[in-house]
């Protein structure tokens, strides 16, 4: 089972730990993972803001790097959804379509796939989990407050693995962190707004932690968190699941 | 700053009202939520509201040539206005030729969206809103915030000062009781006296030509059964096929706009009363073009419940005046832009696309997938600013060269730990109210190519 | 090209590719074990009184001792006694004072405290909505689960006008706080007849 490791551009360059204990958990869980080194973006940005033609280049380069895996797995639910929505690179139709229906974010991947159930693992702090919505809404990482169907969340699942964990949910269990892409600074008003909302939700949990699957959520409320001079800290799923026993 | 990022900085500068509005709007959507649970097989109710509007949308033709048919048939007079003013107008020739001066009109967002009420105005006629929310705003010479709780941006206060001035209620009585039973009694009279009835439309049944109006206080229907010439005012995705599809959207309507079983009142009407005139209005304003749009045709399923602007964590935090037109909130930038993609180009991006309105539609419009859609035709129309396309432009360019990405990249770490001043400061709107990641020497493929030599 | 024809020609023009109407599976609407039960539980949930009665006696004393306070009380109801006809042709103005009115229903809905009324049972289209109490009466045997079974009980084509009443009248809009008595009636009774 070969396993591509996709690193959304943002954690790459700024998050390098994070990637880090995604690539030592896969291999701790028996995989065999490669990380193709001519990868950049996936394109969401640009697509996001309504400029999906210009992330052909995009496209292109990551069928190009992520041709011939069995699997691609990466540390982003709304990356993973990009490329499951939108990935098309025009020139290998067939290949964009089996990259499209392999890609998993991380915690499908270990439930479903790997279908984990034991993880040695160890942090025995008080941690508020966030709800990614991509990943959640997109992906159907988790059941959803808004619908009246079971209750589910595979990274809960996962986290509830952890040894000495204390997980806690914010009252308004799955509200949008406010990152929204470029949103964050074309409506930076309600951006910050609705982070300093969800920030308060876990304070009142007093978390040491607050954890999630994307990074792109985390850094936002790190942001916030740091000028307000919180000791709150952020940290991503990848590396809970991956620290020490 | 785009129209509704400007306005919204506004709203959130009164952090504690924001807090207010916020918590107020999340209380609704909680009410919702409670209803929705009551109900098992909630879920499948909704796939079947869908499933009929779907099929209603593919034969709209032929159900409104039957709908007329038949309203016609019942002694209703059926008239079409293909735009706002053509709306305005024909409801205008009726008051004249009536004669007609006192008048009252119970919700119809469509007369606002025609803007009615102004146009009235400029011939001199004054028409009196009875919804008590409306009355409120039109008092204060404010559009309406919600489509459904029309005045949920004032508080108390807002409204007895507003009920001071014009009822001549006691001064800083805030009391809710206090103020409707005010309300009560001047609309009483205006009910009374009313000569013209205006209501809209929540559902008109293809196979009796009837329709249906939901209210809570009464109001259509103490104007409709008291004026001697009652028109109502639809817009043709109004139509359902049978009267008992009623049973299913009745089901989802109040739930999901207020977490009620049902409104107080779902009043049908087939015939006029006798003695009395009955028109229908049936209006399109930009709906065929949006229904010839394959990716936006789904939004005219709108029931017009207003749960998608409850659950939405932008329209809470920003108000419905920051969309700056007559239908706010999600529903809104999905809708607005088919009818002035260049006034409204600013809505569909007033969203972090986080999916929650799609989820508790009643008719499972795929909203926040048409908010991406939008953003792309939108930037191909080029209704974007030219700074935001250069960077776009210049983002794509890099990020598709493996070898440039890497070298910004390192470069902008660089700078950010050497010279931080340059990032962080006010040209950076990131940095307004956050600080900035930490600027790492490694990226992870420095980090792996250490590691792991590959 | 009026706008008549220019609408339809370009709805017919832009509709998709047509697609069924689903059916409506009875078997998965909900049913209560005590359609009674629900309605009641329901109806006072939402500010309205459900009272039980063996037979109309207890209402017809009550109706008479209303109409001797002189206060102006409006009977629609054949069993109860002499029916004001003369009520539908009374004007808005007319009806103004209306304190009482007492109305049959035709079907109640447990889901939702609400009772169906067609105009020739209220005699006047203003009735319900201009007096300040409402009394709805109901048999227990006609109270429905839902409001799909309500539509197979009625037939919202056979009378110029009908409407479902589910309590009192009331608003939120001013502050989100429920205020009872709106336009409408202030107060809603329903008596079931068992």
């Amino acid at each position: 089972m070969r396993v591509g490791l996709f690193i959304p551009c943002y954690i790459d360059q700024f998050y390098p730990q994070v990637a880090i204990a995604t690539l030592q958990l896969l291999e701790k869980l028996g995989c065999d993972v490669s990380f193709p080194l001519q990868q950049t973006c996936c394109g969401q940005p640009m697509a996001n803001s309504g400029f999906a033609g210009l992330s052909k280049g995009c496209d292109k380069n990551f069928v190009e790097n992520f041709s011939g895996f069995d699997y691609i797995v990466a540390p982003s639910g709304s990356c993973v959804l990009h490329i499951k929505e939108h990935l098309e690179d025009q020139g290998h139709p067939k290949e964009s379509e089996r990259i499209r229906n392999n890609v998993y974010e991380l915690t499908e991947f270990l439930t479903d796939i790997l279908k984990v159930q034991h993880i040695n693992a160890s942090f025995p702090h008080s941690v508020g989990f966030h709800n990614s919505c991509h990943g959640q809404r997109g992906l159907h990482l988790s059941s959803m407050t808004e619908t009246m169907l079971p209750a589910f969340s595979k990274p809960e699942q996962l986290l509830n693995m952890v040894k000495g964990i204390q997980l806690s949910n914010p009252e308004r269990r799955d509200e949008c962190c406010g990152f929204g892409g470029t949103f964050c600074v074309f409506e930076e008003a309600v951006s910050v707004k609705m982070g300093k909302d969800r920030v308060k939700e876990h304070e009142v949990n007093a978390v040491e932690y607050i954890t999630g699957g994307d990074v792109s959520c985390l850094m936002h409320l790190e942001g916030i968190l740091k000028r307000q001079g919180s000791s709150v800290k952020t940290i991503h799923i990848a590396e809970i699941l991956n620290s020490e026993l | 700053m785009a129209k509704h990022a400007a306005l919204s900085e506004k709203f959130i500068a009164d952090e504690p009202r924001t807090d207010w509005h916020d918590e107020t709007l999340w209380f609704v959507r909680q009410k919702r939520d409670k209803a929705a649970h009551g109900l098992p097989g909630w879920e499948q109710l909704r796939e079947l509201a869908s499933q009929i509007k779907n099929h209603t949308l593919s034969n709209l033709e032929k159900y409104l040539r039957q709908f007329e048919q038949q309203a016609k048939a019942n002694g209703i007079t059926v008239h079409w206005a293909a735009d706002g003013d053509e709306h305005n107008k024909i409801i205008h020739d009726i008051i004249r030729k009536h004669n007609i001066e006192k008048i009252v009109k119970s919700k119809s967002m469509l007369t606002e969206e025609c803007h009615l009420n102004e146009y009235l105005l400029r011939q001199g006629i004054e028409v009196v809103d009875t919804d008590l929310g409306e009355r409120i705003v039109q008092f204060r010479k404010e559009p309406p915030s919600h489509i459904v709780l029309p005045a949920i941006h004032l508080k108390k206060q807002d409204v007895s000062e507003t009920f001071h001035k014009h009822l001549q209620t006691e001064k800083g009585n805030n009391d809710p009781q206090y103020l409707t039973e005010a309300a009560r009694q001047h609309l009483r009279d205006k009910f009374i006296q009313s000569e013209l009835a205006i209501t809209g439309v929540n559902f008109a049944v293809a196979e009796t030509g009837g329709f249906v109006v939901c209210t809570n206080e009464g109001n259509a229907d103490m104007g409709a059964h008291t004026a001697a010439v009652h028109i109502a005012c639809m817009g043709f995705e109004k139509i359902i096929p049978k009267a008992e599809h009623l049973a299913v959207f009745l089901r989802l309507l109040a739930r999901s706009a207020t977490g009620q079983a049902i409104t107080t009142y779902s009043s049908h009407f087939l015939k006029a009363r006798p003695g009395q005139e009955m028109h229908i209005v049936i209006v399109d304003n930009g709906r065929s073009k949006q229904l010839g749009r394959k990716d936006f045709r789904n939004s005219l399923k709108c029931i017009r419940c207003a749960a998608c602007f409850n659950t939405c964590p932008v329209y809470r935090r920003s108000g419905g005046h920051s969309y700056h037109t007559a239908v706010a909130g999600p529903l809104g930038s999905i809708i607005n832009p088919n009818m002035d993609m260049k006034a409204n180009a600013d809505l569909p991006f007033a969203s972090t696309l986080c999916g929650s309105c799609s989820n508790v539609c009643p008719v499972k419009i795929d909203i926040h997938e048409q908010l991406w859609k939008w953003r792309q035709v939108i930037v191909a129309e080029g209704y974007v600013d030219t700074g935001k396309k250069t960077g776009m432009r210049g983002m794509a360019y890099i990020l598709a060269k493996p070898g440039m990405y890497r070298f910004v990249g390192k470069m902008g770490r660089w700078v950010m730990r050497v010279f931080p001043f340059m990032i962080n400061n006010k040209l950076n709107a990131w940095y307004k109210q956050r600080e900035m990641p930490e600027a790492p020497k490694q990226s992870f493929r420095d980090w792996y190519q250490k590691n792991r030599g590959k | 090209m009026n706008a008549r024809e220019k609408i339809l020609n370009a709805i017919a023009a832009n509709q998709p590719e047509a697609v069924p109407l689903p059916v409506i599976d009875k078997d998965t609407v909900i049913s209560y074990n005590d359609v009674g039960m629900q309605f009641n539980t329901i109806l006072e949930s939402i500010g309205g009184k459900a009272v039980y009665i063996q037979d109309l006696q207890v209402l017809k004393e009550s109706m008479n001792a209303d109409k001797e306070t002189g206060k102006f009380i409006v009977n629609t109801i054949k069993a109860l006694g002499e029916v004001d006809e003369y009520v539908s042709s009374l004007s808005a103005a007319q009806l103004e004072k209306l304190e009482k009115a007492y109305i049959k229903g035709t079907v109640g809905v447990a889901e939702n405290g609400a009772v169906w009324i067609y105009e020739s049972q209220m005699l006047n289209r203003l009735v319900p909505f201009i007096c300040q109490h409402l009394v709805l009466v109901i048999d227990k045997k006609d109270i429905v689960p839902t409001m799909h079974h309500a539509y197979e009980k009625i037939d919202t084509a056979q009378e110029g006008f009908g409407v479902f009443i589910a309590g009192p009248s009331k608003t939120a809009d001013i502050e989100q706080s429920l205020v009872i008595g709106a336009h409408g009636a202030r107060s809603a009774t329903v008596y079931i007849i068992e």
